[in-house]
């Protein structure tokens, strides 16, 4: 690790690696700084990514994907099964990575790119100059080194400190994090290539449990139910040791892990003098699927793209980085987590009989394009009441 | 003030993101607690395996 980069980013997820990849590859220098020992380890992910959304920034290989997806399966709060495919019988949809490898492998991409990384390394400060982000102090094995940087990345995650340390609230409401646990379980009975997402008051308070396929008999179990319904006896774990005893009695935990998804509204800026946000740090977790993986990959691609634009004409202020949120905001990912933010908000006041009744309306779908938007249009169009139900929502649906 | 069972803790962050107070920080597999901890109780509400708890001093 150097003393000064033109891009220093804080974390080694995809959204950092893939920061910092970008940014070296657009003729800057960056280093990427992970607190913890090893790169993609503890994973806190239930590693689901759709299959054009993860092609769009790497090739699939089998080093790093578990499972091969055909379909998925939305179980109502009556254990009504609705099954999902994709019109292409046995067409692959989406993957089930194995993030541990994964997340290697795009930092590995990034160093042979030229990027520097330096692990069990923690930003614990930033350098602020008359208010501007000039890089961080990093701690590692008890010395501090100080780092300046044109432009800081903060890619620091849900557990995120280093916008709020430069004075940016990312204060997740209590009603909008996803309180989660999950297992890695082997030796269960379950179809090993449909997701499936089991829906209710009883199973996942407004949340969701899910299985998510990583082998013939092998499955991330995980849960994630509202910070607002979470509480002594009644936490995500005890929802999911509730389940895993009532439907997989016989199988036998080989992982587990806890996490905390956001699920509200992404920052109100994720700029300011010579920083940027990007990823579950930026709060740009899909909110209807608590999926982050691609986002994160998005939002650190076009912040490196915008810093390096802006560090070549020396501007690294607050308006000129605000180039970046605008255009995250106006892309395609930006559009679709304010729809699904309000398909979220939705859904989670239904009671369970509504539920039960839209899940019903639709027994078995084949969708053109496997996507929630296309999932949703095909509850609408078999419910042509819940237009009405909806209200303005529904113009951004069409 | 706030007590971490650390032999519950699964050190995932989850409390740590609704601080309102940014009292609480995850140093690797460490949950730190500053003095800015209000011990109001929204993170021992949260946290998805019960590690946390707010404990009222006498």
């Amino acid at each position: 690790m150097k003393n000064n980069y033109d891009v220093l980013v804080i974390g080694g997820g995809p959204a950092g690696a893939v920061a910092a990849k970008t940014a070296v590859e657009k003729g800057l220098s960056a280093c990427i700084v992970e607190k913890r020992p090893a790169i993609g380890a503890p994973v806190r992910c239930a590693e689901g990514i759709g299959k054009e959304a993860l092609c769009e920034f790497i090739d699939p290989d089998p080093c790093w994907i578990s499972a091969e997806m055909t379909g998925a399966g939305i179980v109502a709060p009556d254990g009504f099964l609705m099954e999902l495919e994709s019109k292409f019988a046995g067409n692959k949809v989406g993957y089930i990575l194995d993030r541990k490898f994964f997340d290697r492998e795009l930092v590995w991409r990034a160093a042979e790119a030229g990027v520097d990384v330096a692990v069990k390394s923690r930003a614990s400060a930033p350098i602020m100059e008359n208010g501007c982000v000039k890089g961080a102090k990093i701690e590692c094995c008890g010395t501090v080194a100080k780092v300046t940087a044109s432009v800081v990345i903060a890619a620091d995650g849900v557990e995120s400190k280093f916008s709020r340390w430069c004075g940016i609230d990312t204060t997740v409401p209590i009603r909008e994090i996803m309180s989660s646990v999950q297992y890695l379980m082997a030796d269960i009975d379950i179809n090993p290539h449909i997701t499936v997402f089991y829906l209710g008051n009883e199973v996942a308070p407004e949340g969701y449990l899910w299985v998510f396929p990583k082998g013939e008999r092998c499955a991330n179990v995980g849960i994630g139910i509202s910070g607002k319904k979470s509480g002594e006896g009644h936490r995500a774990k005890d929802y999911l040791d509730w389940f895993v005893k009532k439907s997989f009695p016989d199988g036998k935990p080989i992982e587990y892990i806890a996490g905390g998804v956001s699920v509200c509204r992404p920052l109100d800026c994720t700029v300011a003098d010579g920083l940027m946000i990007v990823g579950d740090a930026a709060r740009v977790v899909d909110p209807l699927t608590g999926g982050g993986i691609y986002n994160g990959m998005f939002t650190g691609r076009l912040a490196a793209e915008v810093a390096a634009e802006c560090i070549g004409t020396c501007d690294v202020s607050k308006t000129a980085l605000m180039k970046y949120d605008k255009t995250w905001r106006a892309s395609k990912m930006g559009k679709a987590i304010e729809r699904n933010y309000h398909i979220k908000e939705y859904l989670i006041r239904q009671p369970d009989a509504k539920l039960n009744e839209i899940i019903h309306s639709v027994s078995k779908l084949n969708l053109k394009d496997f996507s929630t938007l296309s999932l949703i249009k095909e509850i609408i169009r078999v419910n042509p009441k819940l237009m009405l139900e909806l209200g303005t929502l529904a113009a951004s649906i069409r | 003030m706030l007590k971490v069972h650390r032999d519950i803790c699964g050190y995932c962050g989850c409390c740590v993101s609704v601080c309102s107070e940014g009292a609480l920080e995850l140093i690797d597999a460490y949950l730190c607690v500053e003095k800015s901890c209000t011990s109001c109780g929204i993170c021992a509400k949260v946290c998805p395996l019960g590690a946390l708890e707010v404990v009222h001093e006498k």
